[in-house]
């Protein structure tokens, strides 16, 4: 699956084989522990991610994707459990550690200053940067900088927006500019809060496309949380299925894509069927047919 | 393990042949210029601070010649360069414009850019944090908490004169950080720090210090609370050397650790949770930054009152001009922020001399008009 990753200079061949993350017993709850809005997110996750794949997370409305999606990135900390991210706890990384492999892709990404699209992605090599105490903290780009900047640009197709303002952007090039400066962070795995969620659909399987291509030339490693069942069937190699903080079910689309799987957890009927030209499955909503017998 | 070797590979390759912006080399150096030109590079930020610096010398001696008597330029430059190559005895006899000069209006032009610059930096750099660009000291709460520690100290008697320079940094301060930690405690009750609980804890926090300062000022004797009015209005007046000296050493330290942030503060500006996916440890950076803006504000305050909206307005229009980047922003703001303090309070003593007016009333007369633009302006973007 991951012929291809000599490709990338900066990698050690050896650790990408074997698994990125390995999650044991993880629990998450929102809130404090004096207030009375205590709320148990996550109860008793655990799971791995294999190096080079991609694994789609999927459910319901509130059933912990993205806190999921957080803890892995370090966005939040691990309250209970444990997470490892290539063998080396969670808890004992440091936070620039992580931003140097694991780059996150939030849903929200408005902003309220005017930061050109190109400065914006020039942020994305900070955690490349070494400071030192002299380093008065202006740390000019480097040309090496530039480049891998201008690359991630050219890979998402926001080239031409180098010059316009994060503020004045629809939030689908929103969207496409901070994948790219994800890219730019030049990471080994990339953690995607629903990618294709304000999308058009010439870039909904633009972006896919580009993730399977990196995925097959450089190993990156890729964990999505989707609301969009189809997308995470076609693209993702395996999807964890997650019902009110539980793992529900974890496996290939086939295992999970079944009718009576998702009625389970989404409490409604819908029809799958094959892809024409994948053959993976695909889910489709039961139509007005439906909606009259149900009547 | 389990089989993911599904054909999704053929056509991404295809989309990709398919991609509308090709890779083309004949048009990549004016693609290299478009990007170059919206970043921010050194040539860029060396052209912008010279022009700024030099605007700074000029509104500097502008402001020298201008008070209760006109000092000429030519006369200005005597007087420098008689002091700077040694022939101090002859300056000092000669006549009482050089003591004017030397002892009144310099010090006092210069704490007036060291203030502005102060407020404006420590005004880019909540903004940033906050996410807000109505942010500054005021609204935080962090200055009325300064002004409550100093008044505090001026109604038991610390500081014979009202701008003492003496202890009542000190108190400003405390005042400051007090006022700091309580907002920080009010917004930690959550599990960690929303930014926008700050902003309503600093807003709450400003009305009751705004109270208690009144209230202090309320029960002082006649004669010390009209002075202690004009300070709250936000005024300055010449320190003596040693006094200004320790003064701008503190500034100048806390500013510079302020201006090591402005690349982590770029990052902060797109919020909490990108800025930590970018390895930036932001509770510990948030702490950090808010110390050294209360260290910061708190000395200002102590030797200048309630100065307000140069830490809001200032960083808003440069923003406008130079862009986003803090790293022009935050110095570029500070050079201006001082000019438009040093002119500014030069026009508050010269419109009704002999007499002066506090120019904090002059900043807000200036400020709150801007406010309101930019609360329809911002209206208008945000929907």
């Amino acid at each position: 699956m991951n012929q291809a990753q000599s490709v990338d200079r900066s990698r050690d061949p050896l650790s990408t084989a074997g698994r990125v993350y390995e999650v044991q017993g993880l629990h998450f709850q929102y809130g404090g522990s004096d207030s009375g809005t205590l709320r148990q997110v996550l109860r008793n996750v655990s799971f791995f991610v294999e190096a080079g794949e991609m694994l789609g997370i999927v459910g319901p409305n509130g059933s912990g994707k993205t806190s999921l999606l957080k803890l892995l990135g370090k966005i939040v900390p691990v309250q209970q459990g444990s997470v490892a991210l290539f063998g080396s706890s969670m808890s004992d990384l440091r936070q620039e550690a992580v931003a140097q492999s694991v780059a996150f892709v939030p849903q929200d990404t408005s902003q309220t200053f005017p930061f050109t699209v190109a400065e914006t992605m020039l942020m994305g090599r900070f955690p490349r940067h070494h400071r030192t105490v002299w380093d008065w903290g202006f740390g000019w780009d480097s040309p090496d900088d530039r480049a891998v900047a201008q690359q991630a640009m050219k890979t998402m197709d926001v080239w031409h927006l180098a010059d316009r303002s994060v503020t004045e952007l629809s939030g689908g090039e929103r969207q496409r500019v901070i994948i790219a400066r994800a890219l730019a962070q030049d990471p080994r795995v990339l953690l995607l809060d629903e990618p294709t969620a304000f999308l058009d659909l010439q870039h909904q399987i633009e972006i896919c496309s580009v993730l399977i291509r990196l995925k097959e030339e450089r190993g990156l490693t890729v964990v999505l949380v989707s609301h969009d069942l189809n997308v995470a069937s076609q693209y993702c190699d395996r999807l964890m299925l997650l019902d009110r903080g539980q793992v529900f079910r974890l496996g290939t689309p086939d295992d999970v894509i079944q009718p009576e799987v998702l009625k389970a957890v989404y409490r409604c009927q819908v029809l799958v069927d094959r892809h024409p030209r994948s053959g993976l499955p695909r889910v489709t909503l039961p139509g007005r047919d439906t909606a009259r017998r149900l009547k | 393990m389990m089989s993911s070797d599904h054909p999704s590979s053929p056509h991404s390759v295809g989309v990709l042949a398919a991609s509308p912006e090709p890779n083309q080399p004949l048009s990549s150096s004016a693609d290299d210029q478009l990007f170059e030109k919206s970043t921010l590079t050194a040539r860029r930020w060396m052209t912008a601070m010279a022009f700024l610096s030099a605007l700074g010398i000029l509104a500097a001696l502008l402001c020298l010649q201008f008070g209760a008597q006109y000092v000429g330029l030519s006369e200005i430059l005597r007087i420098v360069v008689h002091m700077a190559w040694g022939t101090h005895d002859q300056v000092v006899d000669s006549d009482a414009t050089a003591t004017i000069l030397l002892h009144v209006r310099l010090p006092r032009v210069f704490l007036g850019f060291l203030v502005g610059c102060s407020l404006a930096s420590v005004g880019v750099a909540l903004q940033a944090l906050l996410r807000n660009p109505l942010a500054d000291p005021y609204v935080l709460g962090v200055s009325s908490g300064a002004a409550l520690g100093v008044s505090i100290a001026v109604l038991f008697g610390v500081g014979t004169t009202m701008l003492a320079v003496s202890a009542l940094p000190l108190c400003g301060l405390g005042g400051s950080l007090i006022a700091l930690v309580v907002i920080y405690r009010m917004a930690a009750s959550y599990d960690r720090l929303p930014i926008y609980s700050v902003l309503l804890a600093g807003v709450i926090l400003n009305a009751i210090f705004s109270a208690l300062v009144m209230f202090v000022t309320s029960i002082m004797d006649p004669n010390r609370s009209f002075g202690m009015m004009t300070w709250l209005m936000g005024s300055l007046t010449a320190p003596a050397y040693p006094t200004l000296l320790v003064f701008s050493l503190y500034l100048i330290i806390g500013l510079g650790l302020l201006f090591k942030h402005v690349r982590v503060l770029n990052i902060m500006a797109f919020g909490e949770e990108p800025a930590r996916s970018l390895g930036i440890d932001t509770d510990r950076t948030k702490r950090y930054i808010f110390l050294l803006s209360a260290l910061i504000t708190g000395a200002v305050v102590s030797v200048s009152g309630m100065i307000g909206f140069i830490g809001m307005v200032v960083p808003h229009a440069i923003r406008l001009i130079v862009g986003a980047d803090h790293r022009l922003l935050m110095p570029a703001s500070a050079l201006v922020g001082g000019t438009f303090l040093m002119v500014a309070d030069t026009l508050a003593r010269t419109l009704l001399s002999p007499s002066e007016v506090p120019v904090g009333i002059l900043t807000a007369l200036a400020g709150g008009p801007f406010f309101i633009y930019l609360l329809v302006w911002r209206k208008d973007r945000m929907s």
